[in-house]
């Protein structure tokens, strides 16, 4: 093996760097400079994601445990571009007089779990998925109890620490089991060795349920709620789409390279979640006041909706999972870059609070709606097609009842995403939230997420390109 | 640029223009500019038609422009136009221009408004040139959304119930139709070959038949939902009633008509063979929505829920021509489509008027108007005689040849069904002349009325616009007919394959 290999871990090699580079900005910087560590490492992690643009070698490393190929780049990229939008958005909030001490905290902690979550992805053996895994999870639960004074967020810390734990158990236990009888964690061969026993399938389902944690499908989605909404809003805002987002691509290529001879079983499994997940999720969010809770809920049926891309087993599912995760990224941080602007100006998370909104902030307000119509699935913007395409991916191996269950999911979830765009535009308040200017880093931020939802839709080449590294069972 | 994407380029264009905009005094008049530009294009487009038609170019679609957009799933952008799109989109601009004038004194966020109207005009611009069903949905669900923000935030009354029940109602048919386009992709290549969303390739082959016992309900209900179809037809009158004049004009004039020419482009023309076997569940049903819609306007006493209750009867008729599947019957369904367009916009827009009047909308509160404001009243009149079917206007025509057509049918559930909507007629004529009796005639009851002006210009234009177009029809309708008549025979020719009679 020569030092040359090495580089085609060039995304987590990076992202180590920047991890190092910010703990020395911590220790060499003046104190009162703190802050400036913030356009330090949005610097540097807007050089990685461009570096993660430039063309790179498939291939595998450490005999087979890690694997690159085309389609885990992309998602790489994916997750990148995400997590470039997550920090530029939390500036004007770790800039707050409260958080001057634990600045470079926040991004140590972030880009640690962006590289867990980059080797959970390249991961060839399950040794090196779970490993991903932790390093993925464990930062997380320090980053949702970083506001230390709050009940809630210590709170949330600790319900994530113990939620990740049980589910690892859970998924480790499944994973003794196929160790058990194929003998090997090697994805590919256990592929190959896996011939439908039964403590193989129980091993898969213990598996399946340690994801289903992670991606909180119903009915193991019971600590989003509390999770989300006690940690504070950027942090919630990277959990809900680069920690799901992340969680996804590796199951979606578990269950298409490792376990493709059960197909059938996992289809039926997939199929009760879904509809689960996406009805669950829908009817618990008309309820909501919080709007963190509220996307909460939301982001579950998003996940309900995603499964639809995966039961198929076909290339089309995947690629349309892996652009569905692309829009939702775009429309899901718009929505939550609203939010955490609001929060960050004027402390408030209800959606009464927004009542009259488009009156005193109109620019605000359209982003908003921008972002909750891409949920939602309306034209013109990305959400639509991303939509779409999952659909069309589950009806194209004759889900049709499903499909019409997911459709039906979307005009339940239309109507409290319209619930808020009413709060905004149509209802009337007092104490109106006041016309406030929001600062660079949040309006770049913004901006970057609108641009994404209109033209991720339209321009069909992003799909195409997603579609051609795609693989199907 | 082709002429057709000209059709969604401009109103795009328009938009931007009026987003750009500083005074708010001349948002009205770019949009009156940009529409009026729309309006132009439409006779321009008519004009190439009939000329091209002449020529003796007989492709099924004119003006045909394929771009692939989404190769892995054949998904182009396809726009192509035969006579009967060009008369909807005739239809549809009328509309727009005359909703405009009609909403000239609209003061609250009046940027807003005029961006979400022209926005539900691009989408109905949109579906009515598109031969993709992707591009078709997606044109349609564009058509739709505006509407929330255009009830809930302009509307009267109960504005947020009527916008939100509106909307997921309209919402919940395109879940339905989501399935049903989903259903004719994957069955669009049964020998075989490349699945497609082109609607003339999928008219060349025959989808399954299991398939299209499936399929053919969906899409049928799922555009039916829009042209008011019984039971699913509660959106309406709460919708039309609380949204402003504007609205309710290109709604019930145009958007309906999305419900119908869906229905008959979709359902009917791809899967012919299931809409034979099936089509009496939806004639009993549409004839139900004809009776029931007439009944139900002469139960109301507000201007807007009795012109509400009577689109649902003359959109009903609509679906039932369709359902007959003859050319005569079909040709009258396209017809009533544009006649009620016209009409029923008319309609709209004369009652906004004199709600800005009297601000009132119940008929026992008003009477006697006739003699303080003649203009507009006159024009009411003539309304509700297109509406009632009076030879030499619009919907005397159109009835006609429905019913012609319907009766061609030689057996006796046809002929019954037939025979209970003409009565709709009748009833029709009820509500009319009563409303009539009750608003325009007899002495001027309230004081303040004396103190009314007859229509101001913007009125008139808008009021006239409509009524001219409604005697044309009237009294040249072999003018549109033979438009529609020879785009309507691929869909016959289609039918009579495999089903002569």
């Amino acid at each position: 093996m020569i030092l040359a290999n090495f580089l085609i871990m060039r995304n987590e090699l990076l992202l180590t760097i920047a991890v190092l580079l910010i703990l020395m900005a911590e220790i060499f910087r003046d104190p009162a400079k703190k802050r400036s560590i913030n356009r330090f490492a949005v610097v540097l992690f807007f050089i990685i994601t461009i570096i993660g643009f430039l063309p790179s070698r498939s291939g595998s490393l450490f005999g087979g445990m890690y694997e690159v190929s085309e389609a885990r780049l992309i998602m790489k990229n994916i997750l990148n571009i995400g997590s470039l939008l997550v920090l530029i958005q939390s500036v004007t909030w770790l800039n707050k007089e409260e958080n001057s001490g634990k600045i470079s905290e926040f991004h140590i902690l972030l880009i640690s779990t962006l590289t867990g979550m980059n080797f959970m992805i390249s991961a060839g053996h399950f040794l090196m998925f779970y490993l991903g895994l932790e390093l993925a999870t464990i930062p997380i639960a320090a980053l949702a109890a970083y506001d230390r004074y709050s009940n809630k967020s210590a709170e949330a810390g600790i319900k994530l620490i113990l939620i990740s734990a049980l589910s690892s158990g859970i998924l480790l236990y499944g994973l003794s089991m196929v160790y058990g009888t194929t003998g090997t964690l090697y994805f590919n061969e256990i592929g190959r060795l896996f011939v439908n026993d039964n403590l193989q399938i129980l091993g898969f389902i213990f598996f399946f349920a340690g994801m289903a944690f992670k991606i909180s499908i119903v009915p193991f989605h019971l600590w989003t709620a509390d999770v989300y909404e006690g940690a504070p809003v950027n942090v919630t805002s990277y959990l809900s789409v680069i920690s799901k987002g992340a969680a996804i691509f590796i199951f979606i290529i578990v269950l298409f390279t490792v376990f493709p001879v059960i197909i059938s079983g996992w289809q039926k499994i997939i199929y009760v979640t879904a509809v689960l997940t996406m009805t669950i999720g829908n009817l618990f969010a008309i309820r909501q006041q919080n709007l963190k809770r509220f996307l909460a809920f939301s982001s579950i049926s998003q996940a309900g909706y995603i499964l639809l891309g995966i039961i198929g087993g076909n290339q089309l599912g995947m690629a349309s999972v892996i652009y569905y995760i692309l829009v939702y990224i775009f429309s899901n941080l718009a929505v939550f870059g609203v939010v955490a602007a609001i929060s960050n100006a004027k402390a408030k998370e209800n959606i009464d609070d927004y009542n009259g909104l488009y009156q005193t902030n109109p620019g605000l307000s359209l982003i908003m709606l921008l972002g909750l119509f891409s949920l939602a699935g309306i034209p013109p913007v990305a959400g639509f097609f991303g939509k779409f395409f999952l659909f069309t991916a589950a009806a194209q191996k004759g889900f049709y009842i499903l499909v019409l269950i997911a459709v039906l999911n979307t005009i339940v979830s239309l109507y409290y995403y319209l619930l808020v765009v009413k709060a905004m535009f149509i209802n009337k308040n007092e104490a109106v939230i006041e016309k406030f200017r929001s600062d660079f880093p949040t309006r770049l931020a913004l901006g970057i997420c609108v641009a994404g939802i209109v033209i991720t839709g339209f321009a069909s080449i992003i799909f195409e390109v997603i579609k051609n590294v795609s693989f199907g069972v | 640029m082709d002429i057709l994407t000209l059709f969604v380029v401009i109103p795009v264009l328009t938009i931007t223009g009026i987003v750009l905009i500083k005074d708010i005094r001349q948002v009205k008049i770019v949009a009156a500019v940009g529409m009026g530009i729309q309006l132009l294009l439409a006779a321009i487009l008519i004009f190439l038609y009939i000329s091209a038609r002449h020529a003796g170019n007989m492709a099924e679609m004119l003006f045909v422009r394929d771009i692939v957009w989404f190769k892995s799933f054949n998904i182009h952008y396809a726009v192509g136009v035969d006579g009967i799109s060009v008369a909807m989109i005739g239809l549809t601009s009328i509309v727009v221009i005359a909703g405009i004038f009609a909403s000239w004194e609209m003061e609250f966020l009046t940027k807003e408004f005029f961006i979400s109207l022209i926005l539900l005009a691009t989408g109905v611009f949109g579906f009515f040139i598109s031969i993709d069903l992707f591009t078709m949905f997606l044109f349609y669900e564009l058509a739709v959304i505006p509407m929330y923000l255009l009830i809930g935030i302009w509307g009267s009354g109960p504005k947020e119930y009527s916008a939100m029940k509106l909307t997921l109602m309209l919402m919940g048919a395109s879940a339905l139709l989501l399935v049903g386009i989903l259903g004719i992709y994957f069955n669009s290549a049964p020998e075989g070959g490349r699945l497609t969303f082109n609607i003339l390739e999928i008219s060349k082959i025959k989808i399954p038949m299991s398939a299209q016992y499936i399929f053919f309900p969906l899409t049928f209900v799922g555009f039916g939902v829009l042209g008011a179809l019984f039971p699913f037809h509660t959106w309406s009158p709460d919708g039309h009633s609380s949204a402003p004049t504007a609205v309710s004009m290109l709604h019930a004039g145009v958007l309906m008509k999305l419900g119908g020419y869906g229905a008959f482009r979709v359902a009917i023309f791809l899967m012919p063979e299931a809409a034979r076997e099936l089509s009496w569940i939806f004639i009993i049903l549409t004839t139900v929505s004809v009776i029931y819609g007439a009944f139900g306007a002469i139960a109301q006493k507000d201007l807007k829920y009795i012109n509400a209750y009577s689109s649902v009867s003359h959109c009903g008729l609509v679906l039932f021509a369709i359902l007959m599947m003859n050319k005569t019957a079909m040709n009258g369904a396209i017809i009533q489509m544009i006649s009620h367009g016209l009409m029923t916009a008319l309609f709209f827009a004369l009652i906004g008027m004199l709600y800005g009047r009297t601000h009132t909308r119940m008929i026992n509160e008003m009477g006697g108007l006739m003699k303080v404001i003649p203009f507009l009243s006159v024009c009411y009149v003539i309304a509700g005689l297109a509406s009632l079917g009076l030879p030499g206007l619009s919907g005397f025509v159109a009835e006609m040849t429905i019913f012609v057509g319907a009766f061609q049918h030689p057996d006796l559930f046809h002929r019954i069904a037939t025979i209970i909507a003409v009565t709709s007629i009748v009833i029709t004529a009820v509500y009319i002349l009563r409303v009539i009796a009750i608003l325009l005639l007899g002495p001027t009851t309230n004081e303040n009325y004396y103190h009314f002006t007859d229509a101001k210009w913007f009125e008139k234009i808008s009021a006239v616009t409509l009524i001219s177009f409604v005697a044309i029809i009237g009294l040249a309708p072999f003018l549109l007919s033979k438009m529609i008549g020879s785009s309507l025979q691929p869909v016959i020719n289609k039918i009579l394959t495999f089903n002569p009679f």
